[in-house]
């Protein structure tokens, strides 16, 4: 249980920051603002990863999300988008049918939530300080099997990104155009 | 007496995920998909470390499953985004409806 103020005022700062700044993500009729919104979302979340005691998440959310997730996203948006970006992040014809079923499952949610007797379940100790060291030493003992797994899917990923974004024909035109300068 | 417990973080997490799904559901644009998918991802990372904070705060369980999580998004995105420029130098659009190669 949270009893400090502080932590209470942070608490609802950051939730109605990231639930703003994600409705704004879905609701922008621009995609580069989405994009923009989605940083906003993303830093704000490593906020409330610092208040639940998280401090190795919270700094590995800001490179990878805010640092790398967002720029990547940018820079597939320029290669695929006309120049004029307004009206690029439209809805579809399925607006109100999928209102109703996002409805029904946060309605659902909400009560399961509510209903759930979590006070059962509370652990009574804090979390370490040193939350980086515990985490390193189990990634390193208990966890090293899924950390090496993670490792052959990040250079399967990366491997397979480029072989699939790879433009063949783009690729041997630009061979020619070298060819074709080195005659000059 | 204000408080916050863990009912408060899952409430969030579940708020953000169903944002997530409408966008998801209900986006034109390949790429705006993509992000929903995210903030969708995201919420589930709030769910398990408030969950490794308030009941498993020595084993750091949830702390370690939300760094996997946040590998296998990073991987996600990018493959994802290679997928949708190959699908758009092959139909000139990224608007999902168009996507409609394996209907009969």
């Amino acid at each position: 249980m949270e009893t400090s103020i502080y932590s209470v005022i942070a608490f609802y700062l950051l939730a109605i920051t990231i639930v703003g700044n994600a409705a704004l993500v879905v609701f922008a009729k621009n995609i580069v603002h989405s994009v923009l919104f989605l940083a906003v979302t993303f830093i704000s979340m490593a906020g409330l990863f610092l208040l639940l005691d998280a401090d190795f998440i919270a700094a590995i959310q800001v490179l990878v999300y805010a640092g790398a997730v967002c720029i990547m996203v940018v820079f597939g948006i320029m290669l695929i988008q006309a120049p004029d970006m307004k009206g690029t992040n439209l809805f579809n014809t399925q607006l109100f049918a999928g209102g109703g079923v996002v409805a029904l499952v946060f309605a659902l949610c909400a009560i399961l939530a509510g209903r759930t007797a979590w006070t059962d379940l509370l652990a009574t100790q804090a979390v370490p300080e040193n939350t980086i060291q515990v985490i390193g030493t189990l990634l390193m003992s208990k966890y090293v099997i899924p950390f090496e797994v993670v490792a052959i899917l990040l250079l399967v990923a990366l491997v397979g990104a480029i072989v699939i974004a790879r433009d063949d024909a783009g690729t041997v035109a630009m061979d020619e155009g070298v060819k074709a300068n080195a005659h000059d | 007496m204000l408080t916050i417990s863990l009912t408060h973080y899952v409430i969030l997490s579940a708020l953000l995920f169903s944002i997530g799904l409408f966008g998801v559901i209900t986006k034109r644009n390949a790429v705006a998909v993509l992000i929903c998918i995210e903030i969708m991802l995201n919420a589930v990372n709030i769910n398990l470390v408030a969950f490794s904070k308030y009941i498993t705060p020595i084993d750091f369980t949830g702390q370690i499953f939300s760094l996997f999580v946040i590998t296998v998004a990073a991987a996600e995105v990018g493959i994802g985004l290679a997928i949708i420029i190959a699908i758009y130098r092959n139909k000139l659009s990224v608007n999902l409806d168009d996507f409609d190669l394996l209907k009969w």
